[in-house]
Parts: structure tokens; C-alpha cells; sequence
């Protein structure tokens, strides 16, 4: 007991370690905050939109922001090609880039995790079989695989989501497969097995919980790469249709009219930075913190 | 008694520690980690500094000459007067380019895991000849030369071949030998060696102990010899300092520190370690953990674990104060001998 | 080393023949590659007629046959658009591809060595926050909105440079800056992260326990070490620079691969995709053989291996 007591002396509270993690880590804050916003954006689209995004008006059709001459409060940052309010379709395009993304990683995740698990603790023949298809399709210039596939499958949402969530999964089979081998040469699963615990205990007590860690940090990552690529898709004309606002769709339209109406093409760009942003601060900002190795050092 | 450290007490010592304080600023808070420590090293002597991980032993010695990482560290008060033949200076007050010029120099490292604190990607040979290069007049093929003579004194065989090696070629001991190399390149004043031996097997051990012993009484140098062995400081040091919590809290001649043990937590250390004299009182096992550092210390850092512990122990933390026999120092509010609480002056 | 050597070059002939096989079967993803590579509006018997003419009335197996067999002499098929060979079609665009993603990737390792290696060396400072800044925009910016953009602020309003076209050195700087700013990023973020993790090697404390000055530890014990984990991911990025100039081509109408990439798809001439894939997906495994073989030269850990 008094032992206890002198040793806690000097350590500081659980909540002030946490809040000096977190002020420590300012940028981790903003993207926290940031993502958070952008997710509620794409929830509450329909409410927060001034426009109809899919309205169109030919006789209003390339506005500039309100802020340029010629531009009006009426459409905060203009209007596009055919006369559409870019901010309402920005916001709805917030909807197409989240659906991706979260779809699509939570495939290449679930995919991934139980190839990975698969190989890491079968070994084997399993293990080389699976490890030989991953590095397989890592060693294709992953853009040229998704836009040779996204060309043969035509344009969907669902194919969108299908084709990322396929292709990111060999990155997590990778990771995860690597951490099962290291947590199971670790001593606390060693004297698991030795105390005779069973496969699947070990597989969901001990090696499960150790995954979701690195599995979540590079989820966010990974996150952030889909929707970037999704408007690459979109860009080239080959993810969701035409009808749909999405943020590549936008930027395709954009392209046409760089020369005199550059805001078509450069907001939906900005909101996919900010987007791209918020995921990789967050990211940054998990590691550090369930990395207990980097939190040691002030 | 030693004769060897009575003639030393008559030279002024080379090195002299005063009120040495270190801490590191962490998340979870700040860590005491040298708390006071002071010391004087003889010229020639080798001093062993004994204590468990986390006593302050390589953080002491490390900081002397700023190896310690900053920040997290941060040297917050001391003094470290060096003085050999040509210097007279105070360690700590020297600029970067000052310590650069005695580190390697005048004072030589060796440190605790040869496999790592080699670069993987330069032969042995040019790391060692890096150093000369950096602190004497040896250059080109002369230094190269001088390099080959060193590895043969530290008993590497066919040194002229083994120069263009790189270290994963060469065994844990053999590296360590490449590291003693390093540390005396320069005809250095004194050697601090890390826990040199932690990292090898038992015979090599023994084989890199000769080593440095040899070394130091044919080029005369001062070695600090950082362990948590007492089984291999009595094999090497002339002095032990026992530390523990980031303070000294003994310190004397090997055989009188060893045979009579003033301070409970040498008392219980020597206990832990196999029989090497008879009269060592029976305490096998200190119970307890090392103390936590996030907090400045007020009282004795052992009293928690000390089976001798009394009120005063509590309230003040016991300086160094002579015992009886010379050069024989301990911190502790209990007089072993006596068997009783010491009297303390208020 | 040999042995090494001998076995990466056995994987890399492994990887190559799994690529043939992938892309064999991704052309043929949607079950019927023929109503794939025909206009929409062409008709049942003109279907037919190219399905025979391309063989792919022909059991799976014979197919596979055939295509290995052709892929085994570089003969990937007819572009459907440009009636000609569609391999020598990909050969021809080399030049114009190389030029780009070695301008881009000299870009990217000019700013970023000297960038990773001060913000490395000083945590915390403005330097620091800068390289964490360029690491983490070039992770965020999609290079082609930013190739928009620069076409905006420095074709459009200056007039330094062109807005589309391979003519010269100047037309060469916008696409070169566009296609290397993720690279820029990403070994912005490498350099600096290797260079603080090996500053907490022991044996950069051995360096500095001998005296030697923080521009020699840099020189000679950092710089080497840095120069492994750079080389592992040149090569990674210079094969995701392929990828990347699908767009960068495609904007500043740049005649190379990428932009071929884009108009095979969009005229949906699969048999130059096929073409294209191969060679793409073969450079790349060629790409991580260099990429091992430099490693053996650079590290002697693997060097003096038996």
C-alpha cells in the first residue's frame, strides 16, 4: 500500500496524460475534428444543401464564386458546366467518397484479416499459396489494375466499392499475416499454447485484440487512398455514372473548362484534400497513440 | 588494505563528480533518474559502479559527457572536473565542439551490446581508423598501419586481413574486442565501459574482463566499469560505488566494501550473489521492486525495501558519511555495526 | 551473393508468369470478352464473327494456350484501334513515358533528400515542421487536380510553360512537378523518419562516444543508411509513377503509356490493354530485381552472404 502510494506520486492522472496526448499532438486534434465534420456533411446532405445538386439551369450555367466578379450568394461557389450549384454537389459528392471508402476498406479489411490469419497460422502451403497471389497483385501498378478492371466491369457504385475492396485487400492480408507471426512468437502466446489454450482461443483472446491497432491505423490510410482514387476513376470517366455528383465526375467536367471556369475542377479538388486531410492526420494521430513505443517520448 | 589505492589517494583524481542531477522529461511524467551522485575517479584505478537497471549507473556516466539523449535528459546541476596532464576542465560547461574533442580522446567508450553499436554498413577497420583521424596526426596508410597494431593488441587474429571486414562477420566477443579497440585508439585517460559484458557469453566474458584489465595497467588508464554484476567487479575494480534510485549509496575498496557491507542494499546484493566470502550476512533475496523515479527524492530511496527501516528513513534522505575504515563511505540512517539507529545531527 | 541473386531472379520469373496469368483473366473477367471488345451497338453476327476471329470461341484452356504461347514471343495481339501489333505500339511509347518518370522522380529526390535530412536531424524545429507539412500534402493532394492546377496558375495566368504537348524542357516541368509530388511526399516522410530512427542507433552513439563531428556522423554513418531504406522504395514509386501518369499524360496530352492506357480503355481496344498491362506489370518486376541487386551492392550484410 504505501509502496503504491509513493509511486504514484509523481505520475500523472490517466486524464491529464490523455489530454497532453492529445494537446500535444495538435494536428491529430484538427483531423479528428475535421473527419468527424465531413461525415456529418455527407449525413445531412439533403438538409445542409442549398440547391438541388442535380438541377440544372442552362441559363446560369458556368457562374463563378460569389466572391469573383459575376458571382452571386445565390451559388456560393458557382455553378458548373450546365448551370448546377457546385456547393450542393460538392456536399453530395461527400456522400459518394464515404460510401467508397468505408465500403470498400471494410471489405479489403474483412478479406484481409482472415486471409491473413489464414496464412500467418496455417503455414504452409497456405501460407505460400496466399502470400503468392498478394504479392502477386502487389506487384501490378495498382492504378493501371483498377483502371484496366473499372474499364472491363463498367460504371457502378457497386463495382467501385467491389473493385477497391479487392484490390486493398492484399495490404491488409500482408499486415495482418506479419503481426500474427510476430504476436505468436511473442512469450504471452507461447505460454498460452504451452497451458494448452485452443487454437481459437488464442486466434480471438490473444492475437485478435493485438490486430485491431495496426489493422485501424492503416485503415484510415487506406481510406483516404480509395477516395482519392475513386475521383482518379472518376476523372478518367470510369467510376460512378454521370448522374451521380461525385467529386471525379465533377472534376471530369471540370477539365473542359480549365481554361475559363477553373473553379469547376478546383473545389471538388479541395474537398478532396480536406477529405484525404482529416484521414491521414487521424491516422498519424492512432498510431501514435496505440503505439505505446512512440507515446514514451515526450 | 590495497596498496595500490593508498599511492592513488595521494594524486589529485582525475575526475571529480559533484551533485550530479539528471532527469527526463517523459508523458508520464518527470523521471528523477540521477539524483546528487558524487565521486572521485584516481588516475590508473578501475572503478566499478554497481546497481540493479534504472539505479542511475549508465545515466550517470553517460552524462558526463552529454551521450545521454536531449531531450528526453536534461542535465539540470553538476560539476565534472577533468584533469589530466594537459586539461583542466569542468565537463560540463563545454560547448559541443569542446566535449567533441575529449570524447574518443581523452575519455574512450565501450558499450553494452557489441552487435549493435557497430555500424553495419563500414568495416571495422575504418571505424576504428575514423577516430585516430579525427584526434591524432595518423593519416592514409600510417593510420591504417596503427589500426592493424591496435586490433592485434586487442587480440584480434590476422589483423591486416580482418581491417576490410565488416561486423556481422565478426563474433559478439570479437566485436567487443573492435569496441575496446575504438575506446583506446587515442591513448585515452580513462575507459567507461557500459556493462561490456552483459550482452556476451560467460567465457568471453571472462575474456574481454583480462582484456581491459590488461589494458588498463599497461597504458595506464582509468577505467569506470559499469555493471550489475558483483561477481565481475570484483574481478576488475580496485573501488566499487553502489548505486541505487539515482544516488550513491556506497561506496569503498573492493575487499572492504565486500567483506564488510555497510549499507542494507549492498548487504542484500552481496547476499544475492554466490558465496565469495564467508562472513556476508544472510539475506538472499531483497523483496520488493525498484523504486518508481517520478518523484524527487526526500528519504532514503531504499527504506521501502530496507528490513532495517526506521522513522527518520521516512523523513530525510541519508548523505554519504564516512564508516571507520578509510575511503569506506555509506548512506544509511543505521549503523550496521552498532546495530543501531545513527545519530542524527539536526 | 550469388545464391541470392539466384533466387530473386527465379521469384521474378515466377511473379511474371503469375502476372500473365492474372491478366489473362481479368480480360476475360466479365465471361464474354468478345461483347467486351465490340462497340455496343455492334451486332450479334458481327460479335460472332470477331469472336472467331479472335479465337475466344475456343475452350478456355486452348485459349490459355495460345496466349501464353504469344505472350512467350511478344506477340500480345492486334490493337483493334490502330491495326497494328500491339506490343511494338507500347515499345514505341517508352521514351516518351521514361522521360517523364525520371524527370518526376529527379524532382522528388532532389527536394526530398535534403528536406528529410534537415528535418530529421532537427526535430521540432521549422525545418521539421515543414518536411512533416510537404510529407503529408503530398499524401493529400491528387496529383491530377494538382496538375490542373498548376496548368491554372502557370500556363494560364504566366505563360511560363505549355499546357499540353512533349515539346522540349519547358513543356517537360508542369507534367514532371504534377506526376513526382506524391513521390516528393512520400520520401519527404522516409528520409525523415529513417534519419531520426537511426540517430537512436547505438552505433550512431558509438559515433558520437568517438568525437566525430555531427557533419562527418551525417556523412558517413547516416547518409549510407538512409540510402538503404530510400533505395528499397524508389522503386515502388517509380512503378506507381506508371500508374500515376495515366492522368498526367492524359492532361498535358503527353505521348506516352499512360495516356495510350487511357485511350485503349476509353476506345475499349483490350488487346493493347492486355499489351500494356503485361509490359507495365513486367517493368515493375523488373524494377524490384534492380532494386534488389542494389541492395547487394549497398549493404554488405547481404554482400558477404553465403
Amino acid at each position: 500500500m504505501r509502496i503504491d502510494a509513493i509511486d504514484q506520486r509523481g505520475v500523472y492522472s490517466p486524464l491529464r496524460r490523455f489530454m497532453k496526448l492529445i494537446l500535444r499532438d495538435k494536428a491529430g486534434l484538427f483531423g479528428v475534428i475535421l473527419f468527424l465534420l465531413i461525415v456529418l456533411i455527407a449525413i445531412f446532405a439533403p438538409q445542409i444543401s442549398p440547391h438541388d445538386p442535380l438541377q440544372q439551369n442552362l441559363r446560369l450555367s458556368r457562374q463563378p464564386p460569389a466572391w469573383q466578379a459575376g458571382g452571386t450568394w445565390e451559388y456560393p461557389l458557382g455553378t458548373d458546366n450546365l448551370g448546377r450549384d457546385m456547393l450542393s454537389r460538392i456536399i453530395y459528392g461527400t456522400r459518394v467518397s464515404l460510401t467508397v471508402g468505408f465500403l470498400g476498406v471494410l471489405i479489403a479489411s474483412t478479406l484481409g484479416l482472415v486471409l491473413g490469419m489464414l496464412a500467418g497460422y496455417m503455414g504452409g502451403r497456405t501460407d505460400s499459396f496466399i502470400m503468392w497471389i498478394t504479392n502477386l497483385f502487389l506487384a501490378v501498378p495498382y492504378l493501371l489494375l483498377v483502371v484496366v478492371v473499372a474499364s472491363i466491369l463498367g460504371r457502378s457504385l457497386l463495382n467501385v466499392i467491389l473493385i477497391f475492396g479487392f484490390t486493398n485487400a492484399p495490404l491488409f492480408v500482408r499486415i495482418t499475416r506479419g503481426e500474427v507471426l510476430r504476436i505468436r512468437k511473442s512469450g504471452y502466446v507461447e505460454s498460452a499454447i504451452s497451458l494448452g489454450a485452443s487454437q481459437g482461443r488464442i486466434l480471438f483472446d490473444h492475437i485478435l485484440p493485438n490486430l485491431i491497432g495496426p489493422l485501424l491505423t492503416v485503415a484510415t490510410f487506406e481510406m483516404s487512398g480509395m477516395i482519392f482514387y475513386e475521383a482518379g476513376l472518376g476523372f478518367l470517366g470510369l467510376s460512378v455514372p454521370p448522374n451521380i455528383p461525385s467529386w471525379g465526375n465533377m472534376l471530369s467536367a471540370g477539365r473542359q473548362y480549365i481554361q475559363f471556369s477553373p473553379w469547376i475542377a478546383a473545389y471538388p479538388g479541395l474537398a478532396i484534400v480536406f477529405t484525404s486531410l482529416s484521414m491521414n492526420l487521424l491516422g498519424d494521430w492512432l498510431r501514435d497513440v496505440l503505439d505505446p513505443k512512440i507515446r514514451r517520448s515526450a | 588494505m590495497n596498496s595500490n589505492v593508498n599511492s592513488n589517494k595521494n594524486d589529485k583524481p582525475i575526475l571529480e563528480v559533484r551533485d550530479l542531477h539528471v532527469r527526463f522529461d517523459t508523458v508520464d511524467g518527470v523521471i528523477y533518474a540521477v539524483n546528487g551522485v558524487s565521486f572521485d575517479l584516481y588516475p590508473g584505478e578501475t572503478l566499478g559502479v554497481v546497481g540493479e537497471s534504472g539505479s542511475g549507473k549508465s545515466v550517470t556516466m553517460m552524462s558526463l559527457l552529454r551521450l545521454i539523449p536531449e531531450p528526453p535528459g536534461r542535465i539540470v546541476s553538476g560539476t565534472a572536473r577533468f584533469r589530466s596532464r594537459e586539461d583542466d576542465l569542468d565537463l560540463l560547461q563545454l560547448n559541443m565542439r569542446q566535449r567533441a574533442k575529449i570524447r574518443g580522446n581523452r575519455i574512450g567508450f565501450i558499450f553494452q551490446d557489441p552487435m549493435s553499436s557497430l555500424n553495419p554498413l563500414i568495416t571495422i577497420g575504418e571505424q576504428i581508423k575514423e577516430s585516430l583521424e579525427r584526434h591524432t596526426k595518423w593519416r592514409g596508410p600510417e593510420a591504417r598501419q596503427r589500426v592493424v597494431e591496435l586490433l592485434e593488441h586487442v587480440g584480434i587474429p590476422d589483423p591486416d586481413a580482418r581491417y576490410g571486414n565488416y561486423p556481422h562477420q565478426f563474433s559478439g566477443g570479437m566485436r567487443q574486442r573492435v569496441m575496446i579497440a575504438i575506446a583506446i585508439a587515442c591513448d585515452p585517460d580513462i575507459i567507461i565501459a557500459d556493462e561490456p559484458t552483459t550482452a556476451l557469453d560467460v567465457t568471453v566474458q571472462a575474456q574481454i574482463v583480462d582484456l581491459t584489465r590488461r589494458l588498463s595497467e599497461e597504458l595506464g588508464i582509468a577505467v569506470i566499469w559499469i555493471s550489475h554484476d558483483l561477481g565481475v567487479v570484483a574481478g576488475i575494480a580496485e573501488r566499487v560505488m553502489v548505486m541505487y534510485g539515482g544516488t550513491v549509496v556506497e561506496t569503498g575498496v573492493v575487499d572492504d566494501l565486500y567483506a564488510h557491507p555497510r549499507h542494507p542494499y549492498t548487504v542484500g546484493l552481496l547476499g544475492a550473489l554466490p558465496k565469495l566470502h564467508e562472513n556476508v550476512p544472510e539475506l538472499v533475496n531483497i523483496s520488493g521492486t525498484p523504486p518508481s523515479l517520478f518523484a524527487a527524492p526526500s528519504r532514503c530511496p531504499f527504506e521501502p525495501r530496507c528490513p532495517w527501516a526506521f522513522k527518520t528513513c521516512r523523513e530525510r534522505r541519508p548523505a554519504l558519511e564516512s564508516v571507520q575504515r578509510d575511503g569506506h563511505f555509506s548512506a544509511c540512517w543505521y549503523d550496521m555495526e552498532k546495530d543501531k539507529p545513527r545519530e542524527v545531527r539536526r | 551473393m550469388q545464391r541470392y541473386l539466384l533466387s530473386r531472379l527465379i521469384q521474378s520469373v515466377v511473379l511474371m508468369i503469375g502476372v500473365l496469368v492474372l491478366v489473362f483473366f481479368i480480360v476475360r473477367l466479365t465471361g464474354d470478352p468478345a461483347r467486351l471488345m465490340m462497340p455496343r451497338d455492334a451486332s450479334p453476327e458481327n460479335i460472332q464473327a470477331f469472336r472467331e476471329a479472335m479465337g475466344f470461341d475456343a475452350p478456355l484452356h486452348v485459349q490459355f494456350f495460345n496466349y501464353m504461347r504469344g505472350a512467350l514471343t511478344g506477340d500480345f495481339g492486334r490493337s483493334l484501334h490502330y491495326r497494328a501489333p500491339a506490343m511494338s505500339l507500347v515499345v514505341e511509347r517508352i521514351p516518351a513515358t521514361l522521360e517523364l518518370a525520371l524527370a518526376a522522380l529527379f524532382f522528388a529526390l532532389v527536394v526530398s533528400i535534403p528536406l528529410g535530412i534537415i528535418g530529421g536531424t532537427r526535430p521540432g524545429s521549422i525545418w521539421d515542421t515543414l518536411c512533416r507539412g510537404i510529407g503529408l500534402i503530398g499524401q493529400t493532394v491528387p496529383n491530377f487536380w494538382l496538375a490542373l492546377m498548376l496548368i491554372v496558375f502557370f500556363s494560364v495566368e504566366l505563360r511560363w510553360f505549355p499546357t499540353f504537348g512533349r515539346d522540349g524542357l519547358r513543356s517537360l516541368v508542369l507534367p514532371a512537378i504534377a506526376l513526382g509530388f506524391f513521390p516528393l511526399g512520400k520520401f519527404t516522410r522516409l528520409v525523415r523518419a529513417s534519419v531520426l530512427e537511426i540517430r537512436n542507433e547505438d552505433y550512431i552513439r558509438t559515433a558520437y562516444s568517438k568525437g566525430l563531428l555531427e557533419q562527418h556522423i551525417l556523412t558517413r554513418h547516416i547518409f549510407r543508411n538512409v540510402a538503404i531504406t530510400l533505395v528499397s522504395i524508389v522503386g515502388v514509386q517509380f512503378g506507381y509513377m506508371l500508374g500515376g501518369s495515366i492522368y498526367i499524360e492524359s492532361i498535358f496530352a503527353w505521348p506516352g503509356i499512360g495516356r495510350m492506357v487511357n485511350e485503349a480503355v476509353q476506345a475499349r481496344d483490350f488487346p493493347l490493354v492486355q499489351a500494356i498491362a503485361v509490359f507495365t506489370a513486367g517493368f515493375v518486376v523488373l524494377l524490384n530485381l534492380l532494386t534488389d541487386i542494389a541492395y547487394a551492392v549497398i549493404d554488405p550484410r547481404i554482400r558477404y552472404e553465403n
